[in-house]
């Protein structure tokens, strides 16, 4: 046989290597483009989106200079290891301290006592965890011990996967733990509850999803915010068929943030990342923060706000004489609860 | 136009050997290696106490027999739908050809959205089976449709090649033979088929047990029934666990490649009995 070529066969091989050089490039041009990286969990990307662009304001009326602040937003686990396996992330703001922490624990890039440098724990607004329900409430779900009853079927997103969902489960544990003053009771509580649940999503949205687009489940648990924004979104479509339900006690989900010192310091960005998230407690970045149906800490702008958010009473994760850690290591760790629960069906 | 050249270089072998090297270190083989060593850090022993674990071995079984189903599945309708676009025309044949392509393009959480809209209890189909008591979405059988919708183009993809080359004689012979339409195609195309048929469903297989992506989504993720090996992975990786991780990584590759290299042999020892 001969041995048959096209002529422009080395052409295509010439443009091939100018092309990877030239990729190459505008790969490396793009990483010195990201000055300033935020990243952040996925339900607070429009929060940030109008945060930014009032920051961005009042830091050039100050400072006379001008900068871009780049988003990222994805699952809190999910963000936390991207920023241990060296995406440069400036500031982070996570759904859990425990995330955090793990940043902190194994990459050092925050120093170990992050939580002192910020007002409030270095927590700049709080949610809480309530139930949203079909429009008139057929079954009748008032507080969590309705929702474990036979015959309701529950929506909630996986504690294994998701950060968000971790609320979640602390929330009906310690409402259980603190009206019936035992471990095993509240234990009992949270698989009745888990026996209910028909879909576990990974995610805190794709349990939004099951429940309000595909109308499956009675109830789904779900964050304050996420729970106002899906009424808000029906609303703007001319829809009514949802509910929100406030039960009795819940859970203080507090979402934390914190100046990646050994990045920001090394990319300069020190005092740009410190002022940004000062800025989160200002009246300002306060009363953003409570447009996006987030809590606001600040005590003025949250009377200003208490119409959208009902005075429930809320537990702290401390009120159950837990920290993030233990609290990992007995329901989420392997073979802790949460993995009994499934073990036992 | 084509001309008439001397053989390839050898200079033009190095660059090219080069560049192919280059890249399967960065992309594959690197990263696989990495995968491997990771592993090894809890040992042998630690990977089997990974799976000792009651969870992750039904995950384990629940992945391999849907991916098992799924790829046999597809290697009745992958067959039967190359058959059909290489012998017979019909209209928009163009147009079903070109959408045969789209499970290999699409983002596979997209697929997997739309399939759980439409098979789960509100959903057009689902509803109806809801009526018969059966349910889709949220069980291994919606797995399985999920499974069965990324899988099939490897199977028409291998196999429409081969069928567009079978030459014309070998059924005319046969049929002139005296052979019934059946023993044709049992006894004579079959045979020159197989190895191809084979090929697109391991590949399909091997595709279906690392599906993450359009599974979760209709799965319902329950542990002990609906939950897949990926997600146990992604699991691990969410507490930081990097080594069970890739240990779970590990079992599923390997086995994965010990798949592909018996189908290959089959698939060798078929092609020279024929030849």
């Amino acid at each position: 046989m001969k041995k048959i070529t096209r002529i422009s066969t080395l052409k295509p091989t010439i443009s091939a290597i100018l092309c990877i050089f030239l990729s190459i490039g505008a790969l490396s041009s793009l990483a010195a483009e990201s000055t300033f990286l935020h990243v952040s969990f996925d339900p607070t990307r429009e929060l940030y989106e109008e945060i930014n662009k009032s920051f961005l304001k009042v830091w050039k009326e100050k400072k006379g200079s001008e900068f871009a602040i780049q988003q990222s937003h994805g699952g809190s686990g999910k963000q936390a290891r991207a920023v241990i396996d060296g995406l440069d992330a400036d500031v982070v703001s996570l759904a859990l301290s425990y995330d955090i922490d793990s940043i902190s624990a194994k990459s050092g890039l925050i120093d170990a006592n992050w939580q002192k440098k910020l007002p409030n724990n270095s927590v700049p607004y709080y949610s809480t965890i309530v139930f949203l329900v079909r429009k008139s409430n057929p079954k009748k779900i008032k507080d969590w011990d309705d929702i474990v009853k036979p015959g309701v079927s529950i929506i909630t997103p996986n504690p294994k996967t998701s950060g968000g969902a971790r609320w979640n489960y602390l929330a009906a544990y310690g409402f259980a733990k603190r009206k019936y003053k035992s471990d095993e009771k509240a234990t009992d509580f949270v698989k009745a509850l888990f026996k209910n649940t028909s879909v576990l999503d990974t995610g805190a949205r794709g349990s939004t999803t099951t429940f309000v687009q595909r109308g499956i489940g009675d109830v789904l648990i779900t964050w304050e915010n996420e729970a106002k924004l899906s009424l808000d979104e029906e609303k703007r479509s001319g829809k009514n068929t949802l509910e929100v339900v406030y039960p009795s006690e819940s859970i203080k989900a507090e979402t934390p943030v914190a100046v990646v010192t050994k990045t920001a310091t090394e990319k300069g960005n020190l005092e740009k990342a410190t002022t940004y998230l000062e800025f989160l407690y200002t009246k300002e970045g306060q009363s953003i923060i409570a447009k996006h149906f987030f809590r606001p800490t600040d005590a003025a702008t949250a009377k200003a706000s208490s119409k959208e958010f009902p005075n429930i009473k809320l537990f702290s994760l401390s009120d159950l004489g837990e920290t993030w850690d233990s609290a990992q290591k007995k329901h989420f760790a392997d073979a802790g609860v949460f993995d009994a629960i499934y073990k036992t069906q | 136009m084509l001309i008439e050249t001397r053989p390839y270089k050898k200079i033009h072998f190095g660059i090219s050997l080069g560049l192919t090297v280059f890249y399967s270190s960065a992309v594959v083989i690197i990263p696989l290696l990495g995968l491997f060593f990771h592993s090894l850090g809890i040992g042998v022993s630690g990977i089997l106490e990974v799976f000792s674990d009651n969870r992750i071995r039904s995950a384990l079984f629940l992945s391999f027999s849907v991916g098992f189903i799924s790829a046999i599945i597809n290697l009745f309708i992958g067959f039967l739908f190359a058959w059909v676009l290489v012998r017979y025309d019909f209209p928009f044949k163009k147009l079903l050809d070109t959408l045969i392509d789209l499970p290999f393009t699409l983002p596979t959480a997209v697929a997997g959205i739309a399939l759980t809209t439409i098979y789960s209890q509100k959903g057009i189909i689902g509803s109806y089976f809801e009526a018969w008591g059966i349910k889709i979405a949220y069980t291994p059988i919606g797995i399985v449709i999920a499974l069965v919708f990324i899988g099939f183009p490897f199977v028409v993809r291998t196999v429409q090649p081969v069928i567009e080359e079978l030459p014309k004689e070998l059924e005319e012979s046969a049929r002139c033979l005296g052979a019934t339409p059946f023993q044709t195609f049992y006894k004579v195309l079959l045979p020159e088929l197989w190895p191809s048929i084979l090929a697109g469903t391991g590949m399909a297989f091997a595709r279906s047990i690392g599906e993450y992506g359009s599974v979760v989504f209709i799965s319902g993720n329950i542990p002990g029934k609906t939950e897949i090996l990926p997600l146990l992975i992604v699991t691990k990786l969410e507490q930081y666990e990097y080594e069970k991780a890739t240990s779970i990584a590990l079992v599923m590759l390997l086995t994965s490649f010990l798949f592909m290299f018996l189908i290959n042999l089959l698939q060798d020892r078929a092609s020279k009995k024929l030849s």
